[in-house]
């Protein structure tokens, strides 16, 4: 990706993350997601693989983003950062479910770059991945994803500190991954 | 799970509690502490190193080792962030290589042909073989903890980097103690041990790297 405007607001965005901002965050997420989704389309679409595994790839993707954005060094651009881990995780992600593909690091940054437009889809199995979860990570999980309450509102629902409810939250996530590539390995 | 409810979970797990950068940080530090620990507290200091360190070969054998110590730890410091090319790195690392194959030479030069076994064989060999991969177990195993939280391209290849690190470091410290001076000695029984480090962290690497 070149030196854009666009990675810049970007670049932004996930330095005020990483210091803890929620909202600068989910912009961030936000901005990312189409470009992951169109890519990810891409490369299923090769394999006539349906939409909703697509829609798979970009949520593996986007964890994989989130667990790892402590390796982003925010002295640097974050496009070759981004590149890098997403067709790192998009190449790992399609082999397990049994398609080879290369995917160069040029393709990435391009796509990274162009406007993208795909809507997202609905999976089916929308509760399939939280009923692996246990307790009390699924109880946050759903307080936060699907109802939409925030950390706070979270803890006192469940009777819990905010800092317990951040620990278990980000140990959900991790377990969320895993689900993900064990999912995949069974399939593939 | 709907991508728009995962991010909602992600934008509320958004501060990071420790950046790589300061993970290495403090696996090196607390990698040299042990390593330093151990060798002061086991076979101590050469006893005369006060004096020896300005013979040529003694000094040598601190710097070539520090080098290699310091080439290595930088490349492992970048191995786990994507898109950060670690090529120039790596090549970096033909400086200590360089100055042994140096060194050699000169000694080679210097030293009737006579003397060339003995003094690649030197004193205690296999203690040192052996006692570099023990000095190198705290940094090794503090460079995979932290490299856990990375993102290495190629796990083999940071595994071995650690690997080389730590191998680098534990020469370094074990030169504070090591009676034998001959580059010949430094380039053959230092060179295996740290060989059999990197090689360790390379498997390693392997397990425990992926992500």
């Amino acid at each position: 990706m070149k030196h854009s405007a666009r990675e810049e607001e970007w670049a932004g965005w996930m330095r005020n993350a990483m210091d803890g901002d929620a909202q600068a965050y989910h912009h961030f997420l936000t901005a990312v997601t189409p470009h992951l989704r169109a890519m990810a389309r891409r490369r299923c679409d090769q394999f006539g693989a349906p939409a909703s595994e697509a829609e798979d790839v970009v949520q593996e993707v986007l964890l994989a983003v989130h667990l790892k954005r402590g390796t982003w060094d925010p002295a640097r651009p974050i496009g070759p950062w981004l590149s890098t881990i997403v067709r790192n995780k998009l190449i790992d992600s399609l082999r397990r479910r049994g398609r080879h593909v290369s995917v160069p690091i040029e393709d990435v940054m391009a796509t990274l770059e162009a406007e993208a437009q795909v809507d997202a889809l609905d999976r089916l199995d929308a509760e399939h991945m939280l009923e692996r979860l246990k307790d009390p990570q699924r109880d946050i999980v759903r307080s936060i994803s699907l109802e939409g309450a925030g950390v706070r509102e979270t803890a006192e629902r469940l009777k819990m500190s905010e800092g317990a409810v951040r620990v278990a939250l980000h140990r959900a996530l991790k377990s969320l991954a895993t689900l993900y590539r064990s999912d995949g390995r069974e399939d593939g | 799970m709907k991508t728009d409810d995962l991010i909602n979970l992600m934008a509320q797990d958004a501060p990071v509690r420790m950046r790589l950068g300061r993970m290495m940080g403090l696996a090196l530090l607390a990698g040299v502490a042990v390593s330093v620990a151990i060798l002061v507290l086991t076979i101590g200091l050469r006893h005369n190193m006060s004096t020896v360190v300005e013979t040529a070969r003694v000094l040598f054998k601190v710097c070539v080792t520090l080098v290699l110590a310091i080439t290595a730890c930088r490349l492992v410091f970048q191995i786990g962030r994507p898109g950060v090319p670690v090529r120039t790195l790596a090549l970096t690392l033909l400086v200590p290589a360089a100055m042994v194959v140096l060194a050699v030479a000169v000694e080679l030069l210097v030293l009737p042909q006579q003397q060339w076994a003995t003094s690649l064989i030197g004193g205690h060999p296999f203690f040192c073989m052996a006692f570099i991969p023990v000095l190198a177990l705290a940094p090794l195993t503090g460079f995979l903890l932290a490299l856990r939280a990375g993102a290495p391209g190629n796990p083999g290849l940071a595994g071995a980097a650690a690997g080389l690190a730590a191998g680098g470091i534990a020469a370094a410290v074990y030169a504070w103690h090591c009676p034998d001076d001959s580059p010949l000695f430094l380039a053959t029984w230092y060179t295996i041990a740290i060989a059999v480090v990197t090689a360790i962290g390379f498997v390693a690497g392997r397990r425990l790297l992926r992500w």
